[in-house]
């Protein structure tokens, strides 16, 4: 199954794979890491990369490869929580603009005109000023710029199935637009939300990693990929591995999940390939 | 017309280029991390106001030098009465306020008034409280007469919170201040920079600099890439950690130097189970201060013991009356009721010393089974929070007041220390002229908080400057808050 995958979608293949790996590593953070993450020895500080510490160690001396792991598992955490605020309600919203219409319609488009309007790190300042900066806060404001993305492409997506014959004949049945759209709409759209979930899910990363960044994400002593940067900012000049390593990682988790979002999207529908999903970016 | 107009525009540009290279450098531009809420030192506790402000706009009667040392300012001489409860200061004559209105003793006396006013809003009101009265005997003779004698009066009339200020001025100092000094305001791009110029009729010598513009500056990474491309001249504390990248630099002199923070870990004595000594002496156990240093200071702070600067030469070293002891820490905290071990919150100012000791304190006390959850905050949130309102468990911060001990004799203070023998001590020191006798009854007090172990002490504050290696004259010890301009030059 995999060599067959492998042979007629190797990007896909490629990306999920590189994107498995990562989320593996975040997931076995949770039980293990080489060092636990917390345990600060200044005595073994800036330590360079070697067979005790395979990517060095950092301004506090913790382990990079365990910081590493664990700012994984927060960025994909945070990121699919992300994703999943984004379908669940974007995703009702935009079958409900196709099923209903009119003034629904409407207010759904607007309604996402307006959350566009406001970039992911607006809505995440507005919400840590609210609330405080942390994890779950910018988990939310992820998931709120995520939600009208899925409800254009779902709209997007439904729009075309709703004046297929066999919709007709379920209205015609007697059955009403709710479970029209639950039974015909959603199914047919699927593989769009798959595809645009993939290309959410390193956006978000992307996003998690800028919301650290800048303070306002995860606070420490947890740990993300983002907040390794800021950490190692001041000191890029001395110790240039302390940001190299955060960043790089980040950028591989993005194109294998770019790549794997691409290859989803040929092997679902290869019909998708021409129309060209967007890459709203935060 | 067109042709010439870009001929015109060349040569404005070449003249733009030209300059820099042909003028005298008698400029400087300062990079600040922080910068000033406003810039009235008399009504404000922030250390960015003095930075920006002390001695270069504002002077005071007398004024402390880079030793610490007390230095006649406006006031050219005094004569002390006996008893140590008259001062009696000669004025200086020709000294005039950068609007033009001339200094005398009705200032002195408005100024005064002003601070221990009802209404006052000076940061340090509590410090000039001995003072019953100031009077104007001529227009260049001052009264102080006091209630107690005070062995640091001088010392506290050279202090920021007392420079004087024109009653014609005074109220709007806060954006347009208005002083005596050498330099003289001119403009504050807020969220930017605030520029300074020498004040031509200044009474005294004329420093080197024409200009001063102090950048704020908050980015340590920014900062570090100004001042490798030559964007600021220097900075009066640059970030330890990154200290590295100017320190083999020829381009670039590091000035290390003492300061008057005293760094804590500042408990609520109020709250259980901080009111327990024996949970105290357990969280003193349960500090490493050489790891506390080495990691948040980079090695550059200096080890206390009590809350007291260790280049003061009232210091006592007690940095081991509870030497680290994870043993002894988990013995204390299960005589305590604790062998389980609390669960407690450590709220954190935006500052790197606090947040760097935050994360290395939470990984020492979970070794004898206290949970610390930091809570990371803005600094008007942990004015209001922790300070103003005593709403916190732990916090770390560095008290940059020079001989700051009365805290302890105030149980109202934040960390809500209460002990009447200490009251009593610090009222007999205040009253205290005789230098042998201070120096017992402030090392006597300095010996019951360490013992007491009120708040973690963890080590004093280093300024580590960074200048252009062309300059001289900045001070390298902070014995007061503020960046002196007065001696710095340019040197080929």
């Amino acid at each position: 199954m995999m060599r067959k995958l492998a042979r007629q979608h190797p990007s896909l293949a490629i990306g999920l794979l590189a994107a498995g790996i990562f989320a593996l590593l975040g997931l076995v953070s949770l039980w293990w890491t080489p060092y636990p993450i917390d345990q600060i020895a200044i005595s073994r500080r800036f330590l360079g990369p070697g067979w005790a510490h395979w990517l060095g160690t950092d301004h506090l001396g913790r382990d990079m490869l365990s910081l590493v792991m664990s700012g994984m598992l927060t960025s994909f955490v945070v990121a699919s929580l992300g994703v999943l605020i984004g379908v669940g309600i974007g995703v009702p919203l935009g079958l409900a603009a196709v099923a209903w219409g009119g003034a629904v319609e409407w207010l759904v488009l607007r309604f996402s005109d307006l959350t566009f309007a406001f970039p992911a790190v607006i809505v995440a300042i507005l919400i840590a000023t609210l609330a405080g900066p942390g994890a779950t806060n910018a988990t939310i404001a992820i998931g709120i710029f995520n939600i009208p993305v899925f409800a254009r492409v779902a709209r997007g997506g439904a729009l075309a199935i709703a004046t297929q014959d066999y919709v007709a004949a379920a209205r015609l049945a007697g059955l009403g637009r709710a479970t029209i759209a639950a039974r015909h709409l959603l199914p047919n759209i699927m593989s769009l939300l798959i595809v645009q979930g993939t290309i959410q899910l390193s956006l978000g990363i992307l996003a998690e990693a800028g919301l650290s960044y800048i303070g306002l994400g995860t606070q420490p002593p947890a740990t993300s990929l983002g907040l390794m940067l800021r950490d190692a900012q001041s000191l890029f000049l001395i110790h240039p591995s302390l940001s190299l390593i955060p960043g790089l990682t980040i950028v591989l988790v993005v194109i294998a999940l770019n790549i794997a979002g691409d290859g989803l999207r040929d092997a679902m529908d290869p019909r998708l390939r021409h129309q060209g999903l967007s890459h709203g970016a935060g | 017309m067109i042709a010439r107009k870009t001929l015109a525009l060349a040569m404005t540009g070449l003249m733009l280029a030209a300059a820099p290279v042909l003028a005298q450098p008698t400029e400087i531009r300062i990079g600040v991390a922080l910068e000033p809420p406003a810039l009235d030192p008399t009504a404000g506790a922030a250390e960015a106001i003095d930075v920006v402000v002390y001695q270069n706009i504002f002077e005071g009667l007398v004024r402390i030098d880079q030793t610490g040392a007390v230095q006649p300012g406006l006031a050219e001489s005094w004569t002390i009465s006996d008893e140590g409860l008259t001062y009696r200061f000669k004025l200086r004559e020709g000294v005039t306020f950068h609007d033009g209105t001339s200094f005398d003793a009705e200032d002195v006396k408005f100024t005064f008034a002003r601070l221990l006013a009802e209404d006052s809003v000076n940061a340090q009101k509590a410090l000039y409280t001995a003072i019953s009265d100031v009077s104007a005997i001529d227009p260049t003779t001052v009264e102080f007469t006091l209630s107690r004698p005070d062995g640091l009066f001088l010392f506290n009339l050279g202090r920021g919170d007392a420079v004087i200020v024109a009653p014609e001025s005074a109220g709007n100092n806060a954006a347009e201040p208005i002083g005596t000094g050498p330099f003289a305001f001119i403009q504050w791009d807020r969220g930017s920079r605030v520029v300074l110029e020498q004040y031509g009729p200044y009474w005294g010598e004329k420093p080197a600099l024409t200009k001063a513009t102090y950048m704020f500056i908050s980015d340590t990474a920014t900062m570090t890439n100004a001042l490798l491309a030559g964007d600021v001249d220097g900075t009066n504390n640059f970030a330890a950690e990154a200290l590295a990248v100017f320190e083999n630099n020829p381009q670039f002199k590091v000035l290390v130097g003492s300061t008057e923070g005293e760094t804590i870990l500042a408990t609520n004595n109020r709250r259980e189970p901080f009111s327990d000594l024996k949970v105290r002496q357990a969280m003193a156990h349960a500090l490493d201060r050489q790891e506390i240093i080495e990691g948040a200071t980079y090695g550059y702070g200096v080890p206390i013991g009590t809350h007291f600067a260790p280049h003061h030469p009232y210091y006592l070293d007690l940095t081991n009356t509870y030497p680290h002891d994870v043993e002894a820490a988990r013995a204390l905290l299960a005589e305590a009721g604790y062998a389980d071990g609390f669960s407690a919150t450590l709220k954190l100012p935006p500052v790197a010393y606090a947040r760097l000791s935050g994360q290395i304190i939470a990984s020492q006390f979970a070794e004898v089974g206290i949970s610390l959850e930091l809570v990371n905050m803005e600094w008007a949130q942990w004015l209001e929070d922790v300070f103003a309102n005593k709403d916190f468990d732990l916090t770390i911060i560095s008290h940059v007041e020079p001989f700051d001990i009365g805290i302890y004799a105030n149980p109202d203070y934040y960390f809500g220390y209460d002990n009447p023998e200490v009251q009593a001590l610090n009222e007999t020191l205040n009253a205290t002229t005789d230098e042998a006798e201070r120096k017992r009854l402030a090392q006597e007090i300095q010996t019951i908080i360490a013992r007491d172990a009120v708040n973690g002490y963890l080590f004093e504050l280093a300024q580590t400057g960074v200048w252009n290696a062309k300059l001289e004259g900045m001070w390298q010890n902070a014995p007061v808050e503020g960046v002196v301009l007065r001696d710095i030059r340019w040197v080929e």
